[in-house]
């Protein structure tokens, strides 16, 4: 699948931007007190900012942004909808912290918004993940590892935002290093998982099966419908050369699984190297996050290639 | 509410009007649809007889054709040299006035120094008539680098061809063997039959080097080698002989088998036909046994055997010297077998299977009727074996004996005009050859004393000087290519280049993108078309063109006439030009305007009207010397008489619009057909379909309409004595002889029986290169189609899997693909179905920039290419001449004898070259 | 609504016959110009004459070579349209977030509603067909309308209410009909050649059928066996004077 820029910067910003938001609603709900007012409601702006930009970038990719309301009205059956609606009912519990906190707190609201935050962000994200996991027709994001890649590789992002902030407001030895690198190690994990399984993952289908053509013997394009590309050849049929996409997974794995843990334990055993090293963070994990996303939609094949398919017996990987 | 706006009950448009698509040579109707004063959709007519409905992707895409940004729109007179494309626009005034001037002086001077060629068909009923009221010889279409082989090898056999003058019995076929056809002539019959064969379970066998299109639902593909059709065919032949699979009734009635060849080896005889005191021929009766009439009935002639003449002279059955030739081992299936590319095995099988069909599950039709000897028939026997043949076996210059012996092939198997076969479209079956010889000098009026193109049946018809010299610049209707019945277009540019056989003065091209592909050495060609001399002055003093788009050659000429488009103007696709018939019945057609320019062009055959008038040509101006078609074409095409009575229209003839075929003009006929679909018909009754040159109410009919001047029978030709003729002359009898130089040549090439010979096999170019054009595409006209390019913008080499491996050519690799002549760099891809040892592209789709506005960048300029570079239009020299690279009989151009060689280039950057000689090769 | 309407009794659709098509482009030029100056036009062609032509265009006819399993015969060409298939449970249609892409509850046609699709392209992901293109320049989704604005239109003749690509394909490889009613002949000619789904898996339920190329008698199955070499004995009495020998006992 072609990479869109503005598709991939909304995944990463908007998850990382729900990320934070879930782990301040989270700890809204458990220790209101435990932060800050002018924290929090920085927190909310950080992650509203985020999750903002991403959502405005990718209006970005629709070819008529004005009727985007619209895209409200679907959620019945559409993810894409649910995803709008989660977002969009996402801002209440998120004005409604800030408005507390500014007032003062009432742990009692504070808690119940922090819960409805939580629980908004964590939907939203699922929703993105699912309208990728839903698809058919794209055999590489059709498994179970999409859900927990996304909220996984969200919470690292919200989480590397979090400590940099924090690291900002209260610049002290905190359990968000170490929560930053256990997620750090779960994510590097599960998308190694996820790349694993794709790799492996028999051809759901062919280009004999695709044209019912194989009972014949073994099919090939010899000429397309055209020439030059069309929308389909243009969307779909990007293809990753392997060696490059070996070493891009490599260089991912690294910036979401290696070194973010290691600016952790660095921050740990010298606390004034936090800020510094939450800043870092920062950047390698939106690096890492950027390089997975790319390569999420890069090594996506859409099985509509396979009427294109030059080679015989071509799967999804070729 | 799901969808607010959609309407179900809007109309299509404003209006709708029938006329004819252009798009190919089809001729299909169509519906114009316009809203707005715009064209908004183009349809298949579905009353059509052509294309009933149905609409391919060139008619479909006629609105860009239309609406296209390369459309020429004014008169352009060249500013620069010629080949920069640089133009002033002027007016009409002023290039018609030139023009007068050009052809005037040279009207004056000597009518032959006007080359006046067109590469469009389907107005030669006017642009021949023309040349001819001119004065010049040097006129023809297309046809010479097209199909002339397949037209005149069934013209001098059967008086009908395949193309458009025959078809097979889509209704009633049971075998149908498509030899090269190409996807682009009458296709949208052959598609409409085709499906109907793969309804009935007809099996359809494809004899084409590729298989794409047709071949690709065809039963059977058998990957022939180009150009050794000949020698598969005749290994059927040879296989239907020996097991005695012959229909020899159906020789004896129809065709000339039985006819007694004289044997005087040496003599002045030899080789004709024995004839009695009145001159018919004769045969052998063995019941009487005597030689008798052969057209008489009740008798059993012989078709073997030697015989004596009652004066003593030994004479021969046709059939036996054909069986002489065939049953030789050249023609043995193991021994052609490899030279074809096609197995033993394969071979005797297809003989089996077409004996098998032909005889086997022949057809009865419970139709009484009688042939025009007297014998009464109470049914029509049909052999249901059908055949179609088209450029793959003429572009090569063994196509017109290959041809030949194909319609043997048919005549075995009692496969023509019979139920099931090959069937005759009404004008045809016409004389073998028609008796309308070519023009060759001046009448006092100044215009040729026939039309410039016609059948030459002897060696005193041929356009000669009195040393045998040819006349024409073309060199058709010369020793050198005696029968070119369409003349030699490919061959003008460089004869008027040479000065050989010598200089003309004005080259007059409408629609023939000679600057392009429609030439061979297409680079040298361009040069040769602005090349000047040691003066400076251009060796081809002027050129004019005219065409509806900015093509190559646009930029080679020196005054440039815009044409309309085919829906901005009147036109006819009249019975004495290419008609548009079905085996059923005699048809024609007009297009008439379904929309005004919005530029000033002008229809190209109002504007020849125009110019014709202006230069006082005989039959374009009245008693009074003003022009007798002011209205133009639509005014010619109702007026015009070309024999009392007939014109270019059939239909609704005589004052009152009653008559068919023969009658007086009628002034409202054109509304007429307007409100007829544009077209008309007219059913052969139905005792006459079949068995055409020999049903004695076809022939009436027939004669009835105009076609044909008698109602004898026509006689197939199976042995041509015609041929005979030129190779006796060859050998030193009779007045008009060859010249020295062509005696051999001659001498082989005319024999009176079908031949095999083949290019010489050339180790250093092993592999053969031919093209096809696309279904969607025709005659370079489709890349300045927003549409139609979109489908095809670049063409790549296509060869068999094997040739690749073996050439370590992977798919998009960059190749240079070399002749003896030139080479090209270009890219490949791997085919299956390409006959191994064959490589092949999609014709037409390579352009040249500077041509078609589309932008610099275009593919078709940067990744397209044209096969043209690599052949040389002239042969290798033999004892220091060069002959053009054409069939030895009728000039046709040899454009798939081609034979290159292929080589993977180290440097794979991406990019189309050219290499071709610098220096204009002598 | 893009919830899917129940299933209709009457299911429009096309048979594609592949034995016959011959690849023309016909069907898809027709479609292109029908559409392109109606009502759910204009298909727009950006770059139209330059270097990267990009246009959508509803139905698109690929070519394939299949080298044949079994026999050792030559490699069959076969010709073939793609277009929307107008599924029963199409994923296009549920993936919609406005509501443009719809399934017709009385014929079962699947649409898009351009006043309503903001061009989020997630129908054209979800569909395994390629049916559905998107332009730039027009920013909606754009897809084969089974001709809806001629199969009803009270403004043509009977003949003419078909879709233009049916009319168009002069093979007649293309056939329309409701393949919900058995006794149709669309639904008949499915049964008697084995029309089939593409990508039954992906368990789309397409309407459209394709037939299936019909065995090819080209003899080869019967020459699976290498051939014996036939040699023509060269030295008895000649062929021509054999066959002389025969004719002239007739």
């Amino acid at each position: 699948m072609h990479p869109a820029l503005s598709v991939i910067f909304f995944t990463v910003a908007s998850g990382s931007g729900y990320g934070l938001l879930f782990l301040l609603g989270l700890l809204l709900t458990i220790d209101p007190q435990s932060i800050s007012g002018n924290e929090a409601i920085a927190a909310v702006a950080l992650g509203g900012a985020l999750a903002a930009a991403g959502l405005l970038s990718s209006m970005l990719h629709l070819g008529q942004p004005r009727r985007a309301w619209r895209a409200f009205s679907q959620w019945r059956s559409s993810w894409l909808s649910r995803e709008g609606v989660a977002a969009a009912l996402s801002f209440a519990p998120m004005l409604a912290v800030v408005w507390l906190e500014w007032r003062g707190d009432d742990a009692v609201l504070l808690r119940a918004c922090g819960l409805l935050l939580a629980a908004g962000a964590a939907l939203t994200v699922v929703c993105t993940a699912k309208i990728y996991a839903t698809l058919k027709t794209i055999p590489a994001w059709h498994n179970a590892y999409v859900l927990p890649c996304y909220l996984l590789l969200g919470l690292l992002g919200g989480a590397a935002w979090a400590w940099a902030l924090h690291a900002a407001y209260a610049p002290r030895v905190d359990v968000l290093p170490i929560a930053i690198a256990g997620l750090a190690l779960a994510s590097a994990w599960f998308k190694y998982a996820y790349w694993r399984h794709i790799d492996a993952k028999p051809a759901a289908a062919t280009t004999e099966s695709a044209t019912g053509l194989g009972r014949f013997g073994s099919v090939r394009s010899v000429e397309a419908p055209h020439t030059e590309q069309n929308y389909l050849t243009r969307e779909m049929g990007f293809a990753l050369a392997r060696k490059h996409a070996r070493r891009l997974r490599a260089i991912g794995l690294m910036l979401i699984g290696v070194v973010p843990p290691l600016l952790a334990a660095l921050a740990c055993l010298a606390p004034a190297f936090g800020l510094p090293c939450a800043a870092a963070a920062v950047m390698s994990v939106a690096g890492g996050l950027f390089v997975e996303r790319w390569l999420f939609f890069a090594e996506a094949r859409h099985v509509v290639m396979l009427y294109y398919a030059a080679k015989t017996g071509t799967t999804q990987h070729a | 509410m799901p969808h607010a706006n959609l309407k179900l009950d809007e109309p299509v448009g404003d209006e709708a009007k029938t006329t004819t698509c252009y798009m190919c040579a089809c001729r299909c109707g169509i519906r114009v649809h316009l809203k707005d004063g715009r064209i908004r959709f183009i349809d298949g007519n579905p009353q059509h007889p052509v294309n009933k409905g149905v609409i391919c992707a060139k008619g479909s895409a006629g609105i860009k054709q239309h609406y296209s940004p390369a459309r020429l729109s004014k008169p352009l007179l060249r500013v620069g040299d010629r080949g920069a494309g640089e133009f002033r626009e002027i007016e009409w005034e002023e290039a018609l006035a030139l023009a007068t001037r050009w052809l005037g002086d040279v009207r004056k001077r000597n009518p032959d120094e006007l080359a006046f060629f067109t590469g469009r068909d389907q107005s030669q009923a006017l642009t021949g008539w023309w040349a001819q009221q001119f004065g010049t010889l040097n006129y023809a279409a297309h046809g010479g680098f097209c199909s002339v082989n397949m037209a005149a090898a069934g013209m001098y056999t059967l008086g009908g061809s395949f193309w458009e003058f025959g078809e097979p019995d889509w209704e009633r076929t049971k075998y149908l063997l498509m030899f090269g056809v190409a996807e682009d002539h009458d296709s949208n019959p052959i598609k409409l039959g085709l499906g109907k064969l793969k309804g009935r379970g007809a099996k359809i066998v494809a004899i084409n080097p590729v298989r794409t299109g047709y071949a690709a639902i065809a039963d059977e593909w058998i990957g022939i080698r180009p150009g050794s059709d000949g020698l598969f065919v005749g290994a059927l032949i040879r296989e239907l002989l020996v097991n005695d699979r012959v229909d020899f009734d159906y020789l004896i009635k129809y065709t000339n088998a039985h006819y007694l060849v004289v044997r005087n080896p040496g003599g002045a005889d030899d080789g004709l036909f024995a004839r009695d005191a009145h001159g018919h021929p004769l045969c052998w009766d063995k019941r009487s046994g005597r030689a008798r009439c052969a057209s008489d009935i009740d008798m059993a002639p012989a078709i073997a055997g030697e015989y004596s003449l009652p004066d003593g002279r030994a004479a021969i059955p046709a059939l036996q010297l054909l069986a002489q030739r065939f049953l030789a081992d050249e023609f043995a299936a193991e021994n052609v077998a490899a030279q074809c590319g096609v197995d033993a095995q394969t071979i005797r099988r297809i003989a089996g299977e077409l004996a098998d069909v032909a005889f086997n599950q022949e057809i009865r039709l419970p139709q009484r009727w009688t042939d025009a000897f007297g014998r009464e028939h109470a049914e029509m026997v049909g052999r249901p074996v059908a055949m179609h043949a088209m450029r793959g076996i003429s572009a090569h210059a063994n196509g017109f004996h290959t041809c030949r012996m194909l319609h043997v092939l048919q005549m075995l198997l009692g496969a023509i005009d019979t139920p099931g076969s090959f069937r005759y479209q009404p004008p045809y079956p016409k004389s073998v050859p028609p008796a309308n010889r070519p023009g060759k000098s001046r009448k006092d009026d100044g215009t040729l004393n026939g039309a410039p193109l016609g059948y030459v049946h002897a060696p005193e018809d041929l356009v000669v000087d009195a040393h045998g010299a040819p006349l024409r610049i073309d060199k058709a209707f010369s020793w050198e290519f005696p029968l070119a019945a369409h003349g030699m277009l490919q061959s003008v540019i460089r004869n008027a280049w040479a000065g050989d056989p010598y200089k003309i003065d004005t080259l007059f091209l409408f629609m023939a993108n000679m600057g392009w592909n429609s030439a061979m050495n297409t680079m040298q060609t361009r040069q040769m078309l602005c090349d000047k001399d040691a003066n400076g002055e251009y060796k081809i003093p002027h050129f004019i063109y005219a065409d509806a788009y900015w093509s190559e050659t646009v930029n080679c000429a020196d005054l440039v006439l815009p044409d309309t488009t085919y829906l901005e103007r009147h036109d006819c696709i009249s019975l004495l030009d290419r008609p548009i018939s079905d085996a059923d019945g005699a048809s024609d057609a007009i297009r008439q305007p379904v929309c005004t320019p919005d530029r000033d062009v002008r229809p190209f055959q109002d504007v020849l009207l125009d110019l014709g008038a202006r230069l006082q040509l005989p039959g374009l101006i009245a008693a009074s010397g003003a022009p007798k078609y002011p209205d133009g074409y639509a005014q010619y095409m109702v007026e015009h008489e070309r024999a009392p009575g007939i014109g270019l229209l059939a239909g609704w003839r005589g004052r009152d619009g009653g008559k068919s075929g023969v009658g007086e003009p009628n002034p409202a006929q054109l509304r007429v057909y307007k409100a007829h679909n544009c077209h008309w018909e007219a059913k052969i009754p139905e005792a006459g379909r079949y068995y055409k040159m020999a049903n004695r109410d076809y022939l009436a009919w027939a004669k009835s309409l105009g076609f044909v001047a008698s109602t004898e029978a026509i006689v197939l030709e199976l042995y041509s004595e015609r041929l005979q003729k030129f190779r006796l002359a060859a050998q030193g009898h009779g007045l008009a002889q060859p010249p020295q130089r062509e005696r051999a040549r001659v001498e082989k090439f005319f024999d009176p029986l079908p031949l095999y010979y083949s290019v010489d096999d050339e180790i250093a170019y092993p592999l053969s290169a031919i093209t096809q054009r696309p279904m969607f595409m025709y005659h370079a006209w489709g890349s300045q189609n927003a549409w139609l390019r979109q489908i095809a913008a670049r063409n790549v080499l296509y060869l068999h899997p094997d040739t690749a491996a073996a050439h370590g050519i992977g798919d998009g690799a960059w190749v240079w693909l070399e002749s003896a002549h030139a080479r090209i760099r270009v890219q490949a891809q791997r085919h299956a179905g390409t006959a191994p040892g064959v490589v092949w592209t999609w014709n037409a789709i390579g352009k040249h920039e500077g041509a078609w506005k589309l932008t610099a960048d275009a593919p078709e300029y940067t990744k397209g290419f044209l096969l043209n570079h690599v052949i040389d239009d002239l042969l290798p020299p033999r004892d220091g001449y060069r002959y053009a690279n054409a069939d030895p009989v009728t000039g046709q151009a040899a454009w798939f004898d081609l034979r290159v060689r292929i080589r993977r280039d180290d440097d794979q950057t991406s990019g189309h070259r050219i290499d071709a000689p610098e220096a204009i090769s002598a | 609504m893009t919830m899917l309407p129940p299933p209709s009794p009457k299911k429009l659709g096309l048979v594609i016959d592949l034995d016959i098509c011959v690849g023309c482009h016909a069907c898809a030029v027709a479609c292109k110009e029908w559409n392109d100056g109606g009502q759910f036009g204009p298909l727009p062609d950006e770059n139209a004459y330059g270097r990267e032509p990009l246009g959508v265009w509803f139905n698109r006819v690929h070519s394939y070579e299949i080298e044949p399993a079994e026999t050792t015969g030559p490699a069959m060409t076969v010709h073939f349209p793609r277009s929307c298939l107008h599924c029963e449970t199409p994923d296009c249609v549920t993936v919609c977030p406005t509501g443009a892409s719809y399934k017709r509850a009385e014929d079962g046609i699947v649409l898009v509603d351009a006043d309503k699709c903001i061009g989020c392209q997630l129908c054209a992901w979800a569909c395994p067909y390629g049916a559905r293109e998107y332009s730039q320049e027009r920013g909606t989704m754009q897809k084969c309308t089974l001709c809806v604005d001629r199969i009803y239109n009270e403004t043509l003749s009977e003949y003419d209410r078909q879709p233009a690509c049916v009319m168009a394909c002069p093979t007649r490889a293309r056939h329309f009909g409701d393949l919900g009613d058995a006794e149709s002949k669309v639904s008949k000619l499915v049964a008697e050649r084995g029309g089939y789904d593409l990508m039954p898996e992906m368990g789309y339920k397409p309407v459209n059928k394709y037939l299936p190329p019909r065995p090819r008698r080209d003899g080869c199955a019967t020459q699976a066996a290498p051939a014996r070499e036939e040699k023509v004995d060269l030295s008895t009495a000649s062929p021509l004077l054999r066959w002389m020998d025969r004719i002239l006992s007739r």
